[in-house]
C-alpha cells in the first residue's frame, strides 16, 4: 500500500459543487418537469435557472483545467484491459479478484470508466447544456424578429433535456452504487473527499496505459 | 494560498452568478404610477353649456336639441353617421368572403338571437330616435342622439320599446345644459346591459363598474385609476377605437394594452418571453363577473311555458333569473375562470342565411393557433345555448321577439316560436320551411375588463401543472409542466429502475458472497 495524492484541490472542488448543482437541477427540473412538488412551479423554474448558470461557470472553469494540466488525457478511451474490468464487475468481484487496472495519480479511471466518462463529457452534457441553453432563449429569434432563427415550439428541445435528465439520474444512480467497489467500500470516497487514496503497489497483471502513451 | 484564491474565486464568481439571477430587479414603480397620475386629471369642458341661450330653453322634440347642438358643433353629426354606433354595420373583410358588411342586421348572437322584427325594442340603445321596424333615413342628421353619450347630467334615460327616443319624463333643457365627455355611466347605461340584463353578455363590463374598487377592474375603480371607457377607447371623429369580436371580423383600430404598459412590461425577462404567446388579459383577467353573475347558459328551447295562460318566472337564491317564459332557462356564473384561445385578431361569423355545417354552432369564431407569429392566447367567455333553427333547411333562425302588442306574432306576446321564427325569417328575408328545431351554438366574447391588480394575476402553476391547466384545451404546442413526452418518461423510468435493480441484485450478490467467505476480504 502506498497513500498517493489522486484527487487535486480543485478537482474535488470541481467534482462535489458539480455534484450539489446536478442534484439540485435534477430536483427543480423535475419539479419543472412536473414529476415532483417541492419549491412550486415558479421558484423551481427560478433556481433552476440560476443553477444552470452557475453550472456552466463551473463547466467553464473545469474545461480550462482539464487543458492546462492535460487532465483530459484522463479521458482517451483504450479497449487495453476493457473486458477485464468488465469481466471484474460482473465476476472477478465476486470472487474476491484483484482490480484487473491499477489506479494512479496518471491514470485514474479504468478503461469502463474511461468510456463512460468520456460519454458524459461530449455527448450527454453537451446535450444537456446545449438543450438548456436552446430552452431559455429559443425566444430570442422569434423576439427580435429574426425569423431565420426562428424556433417552433419547444418539443424537440424538451424532450432531449429530459432524456438527457433520465439519463443523467440513471447514471447517478450507478455512479453512487460503484463508489463502493473500490480498494475499500469507502476508500473511493475518502479519497474524493481528501485527495489522499491508498494505493495497491504491486504491478498488474496488466499494466495499465499512463497517459502518456494512451495519447501516443 | 494561491490555490485557496483561485478557489474563492471561483466560488464567489458562481454565487454572484446565480445570485443574479436570482434577483428581481427592483423597477422604478413609475410605469403605472405616471399612467393613473395621467387619467386622475379629469377632462373639463372649455366652455359652460349652461350659459348657452341655444340650449336654455324647452325642446317640443329630442331632434331639437341635435339641432342647437350642430349648430356650434358643425360636422360632427356627419362623423357620428359615419360610426358603427350610427349604422350598427360595418364594412369587413372576412376571410374566404370578401368584404361584407356585418352588423346587427346579419349577424346573429346567442341571447336574445336578433334585432329583426324586434327595433322598437332593441334599438333603445341606438344612437338615434326613430329607428323602429318601419323604413329609417339613416342619412338624417337630424335624428342623431348626441345626448345618449355626451349627458353629463345623469339624468338622460332613453324610452323601453321607443325605438331610442328619450324616456317621457326626461328634462331635455336639463341634459342639453349639461353635456360632457362620455362618461362610464352614459357608455355603461348600454354596454353594462346588453342582453337584457345587467352583465348578460359580456361578463366582464356589468353596473358594478361604474364605481367599483380595484379587486374588481384596476383601471375603473374609484379608488384606482378611476378612468373612463374613453379613455382607453379614444375617438377619432367619432370613430370609437376597440372591437367586440361578437360582431368585429378585422384586426384593426383595437385598443391593446400594450399602447399604454409597452410591450415587455414585467420585471421579470421570464414573463416579458410571455408576451410573445400570451396576452396581457390572459393573466392579468383571472376571473371575470367579478361581482354580479353572467349568463352562461341559455336554453331557448324551454320558452313558452304558461302558467294559468300567464307568463312567469323563476328566480335563484341570489334573486336572478333562471327561467321566464319569454326567454327560457338560463344558468348564470360569477367569478369565472375564463376559457383560452388563440387569436390572431380576426373573427368569422355565422350570418343570417348560411348553411349550418357544425353542431354546436360556432355563431363566432377566433382564429389563431401557435405557430402564427400574430396569435396569442387571449382569454374568452364562451357563451353556450340552445335556439331555433329550420331543421329541414339547416340555417339558424331569426324569432321575432317583441312587439306593442300581441296578435302579430312576436314570441314576447303570442308564446309560438313556430309562428315567430316565421314572422322573423320574412322580415329578414330568409326562406323558413316551418319545422323548428333548437340547435346547440357557441359564441366567444373575448374577456378584456376587470383587470386584477397585479397580485391576483394568474399565477405559473394555474398553467404550468399536469392536472387542471387553465391552457388544458390548448394542445397545439409543448408547454414545461403541463406535457411530457410519452416515450421519453416511459423509457427515462424504465432506465432508472433498472439501474437500481441492477445495484440492488449486485449488491446484494456482493453481501452473500462475501458472508460465505469469513476470512475473504469483507469490505470488498
Amino acid at each position: 500500500m502506498r497513500r498517493e495524492y489522486v484527487y487535486k484541490g480543485f478537482e474535488r472542488f470541481w467534482h462535489w459543487t458539480q455534484a450539489a448543482l446536478i442534484l439540485f437541477l435534477a430536483l427543480t427540473g423535475f419539479e419543472i418537469h412536473g414529476s415532483l412538488a417541492f419549491f412550486g412551479f415558479e421558484q423551481a423554474v427560478s433556481y433552476h435557472s440560476a443553477a444552470a448558470w452557475a453550472l456552466l461557470v463551473l463547466i467553464a472553469f473545469a474545461i480550462f483545467w482539464h487543458l492546462t494540466t492535460d487532465e483530459w488525457r484522463q479521458y482517451v478511451p483504450t479497449l487495453e484491459n476493457l473486458r477485464e474490468q468488465a469481466e471484474y464487475y460482473t465476476v472477478g468481484i465476486f470472487r474476491s479478484a484483484e482490480h484487473p487496472t491499477r489506479k494512479s495519480a496518471v491514470s485514474k479511471l479504468n478503461p469502463l470508466q474511461r468510456l463512460v466518462y468520456l460519454a458524459l463529457k461530449v455527448l450527454v452534457i453537451p446535450v444537456v447544456v446545449t438543450s438548456g441553453l436552446l430552452y431559455m432563449f429559443y425566444r430570442y429569434p422569434q423576439r427580435l424578429g429574426v425569423e431565420a432563427l426562428n424556433v417552433e415550439g419547444l418539443t424537440a428541445i424538451a424532450v432531449l433535456h429530459t432524456a438527457g435528465a433520465f439519463f443523467l439520474v440513471a447514471f447517478l444512480i450507478g455512479h453512487l452504487y460503484l463508489i463502493t467497489t473500490g480498494h475499500t467500500l469507502s476508500s473511493n470516497l475518502k479519497a474524493m473527499i481528501t485527495g489522499w487514496e491508498d494505493l495497491e503497489v504491486e504491478p498488474a497483471p496488466a499494466a495499465p496505459a499512463s497517459a502518456e502513451e494512451v495519447a501516443a | 494560498m494561491r490555490k485557496i484564491f483561485a478557489l474563492v474565486a471561483v466560488l464567489v464568481a458562481i454565487v454572484a452568478l446565480a445570485a443574479g439571477a436570482l434577483v428581481r430587479r427592483d423597477t422604478d414603480p413609475s410605469p403605472t404610477a405616471a399612467l393613473r397620475a395621467r387619467y386622475v386629471k379629469k377632462a373639463s369642458s372649455s366652455v359652460d353649456h349652461s350659459r348657452f341661450p341655444e340650449l336654455k330653453r324647452t325642446f317640443a322634440e329630442p331632434q331639437q336639441v341635435t339641432e342647437a347642438c350642430i349648430s356650434c358643433h358643425n360636422g360632427r353629426a356627419e362623423e357620428v353617421m359615419r360610426s358603427s354606433h350610427w349604422n350598427h354595420e360595418r364594412g369587413e373583410y372576412i376571410e374566404g368572403r370578401g368584404v361584407r358588411y356585418i352588423g346587427k342586421r346579419n349577424v346573429l348572437n346567442n341571447f336574445c338571437i336578433g334585432v329583426a322584427g324586434s327595433r322598437e325594442s332593441c334599438n333603445k340603445c341606438h344612437i338615434g330616435f326613430g329607428w323602429g321596424d318601419k323604413p329609417f333615413d339613416l342619412a338624417s342628421a337630424r335624428n342623431v342622439d348626441c345626448l345618449a353619450c355626451h349627458d353629463a347630467s345623469g339624468t338622460y334615460v332613453k324610452k323601453a320599446g321607443g325605438a331610442g327616443y328619450p324616456d317621457t319624463g326626461v328634462n331635455l333643457t336639463e341634459v342639453a345644459t349639461h353635456v360632457g365627455r362620455p362618461q362610464r355611466a352614459t357608455c355603461g347605461t348600454c354596454h353594462f346591459f346588453g342582453g337584457g340584463g345587467n352583465n348578460v353578455k359580456h361578463g366582464d363590463l356589468e353596473m358594478a363598474q361604474f364605481d367599483t374598487t380595484r379587486d374588481v377592474d384596476v383601471h375603473m375603480a374609484s379608488d384606482g385609476a378611476n378612468m373612463s371607457c374613453v379613455d382607453c377607447h379614444t375617438a377619432t371623429k367619432h370613430q370609437m377605437k376597440g372591437k367586440s369580436y361578437s360582431l368585429s371580423s378585422m384586426n384593426r383600430n383595437r385598443v391593446q394594452c400594450e399602447e399604454c404598459h409597452g410591450a415587455e412590461p414585467h420585471a421579470k425577462e421570464i414573463l416579458n418571453e410571455h408576451t410573445l404567446k400570451v396576452s396581457c388579459q390572459a393573466c392579468h383577467i383571472p376571473t371575470y363577473a367579478k361581482v354580479n353573475p353572467t349568463k352562461m347558459r341559455w336554453d331557448w328551447s324551454t320558452a313558452g311555458r304558461l302558467r294559468d295562460g300567464q307568463s312567469y318566472e323563476e328566480k335563484d337564491a341570489r334573486g336572478d333569473d333562471v327561467y321566464m317564459s319569454i326567454k327560457g332557462s338560463f344558468v348564470w356564473g360569477r367569478n369565472v375562470k375564463p376559457e383560452y384561445q388563440w387569436f390572431d385578431g380576426t373573427a368569422s361569423h355565422y350570418l343570417l342565411g348560411d348553411p349550418v355545417e357544425k353542431i354546436p354552432v360556432p355563431l363566432n369564431r377566433l382564429h389563431g393557433r401557435y405557430g402564427d407569429p400574430d396569435s396569442k392566447i387571449v382569454p374568452a367567455k364562451v357563451h353556450r345555448a340552445r335556439q331555433p333553427w329550420d331543421e329541414q333547411a339547416r340555417i339558424m333562425v331569426q324569432p321575432k321577439l317583441a312587439d306593442g302588442k300581441p296578435g302579430e306574432g312576436a314570441f314576447w306576446k303570442d308564446f309560438d316560436m313556430n309562428r315567430a321564427a316565421r314572422e322573423g325569417m320574412a322580415i329578414v328575408g330568409l326562406p323558413y320551411s316551418g319545422k323548428l328545431g333548437f340547435v346547440d351554438t357557441e359564441m366567444t366574447w373575448p374577456v378584456n375588463h376587470m383587470v386584477a391588480p397585479k397580485g391576483q394575476a394568474v399565477g405559473c402553476a394555474e398553467c404550468h401543472t399536469r392536472e387542471g391547466s387553465r391552457l388544458a384545451s390548448l394542445t397545439d404546442f409543448y408547454m414545461p409542466g403541463r406535457d411530457s413526452n410519452r416515450w421519453v418518461d416511459g423509457l427515462g423510468r424504465l432506465a432508472i429502475v433498472l439501474s437500481l435493480a441492477g445495484v440492488v441484485l449486485h449488491a446484494g450478490a456482493r453481501v452473500v458472497v462475501s458472508r460465505r467467505q469469513p476470512d475473504g476480504r469483507k469490505d470488498r
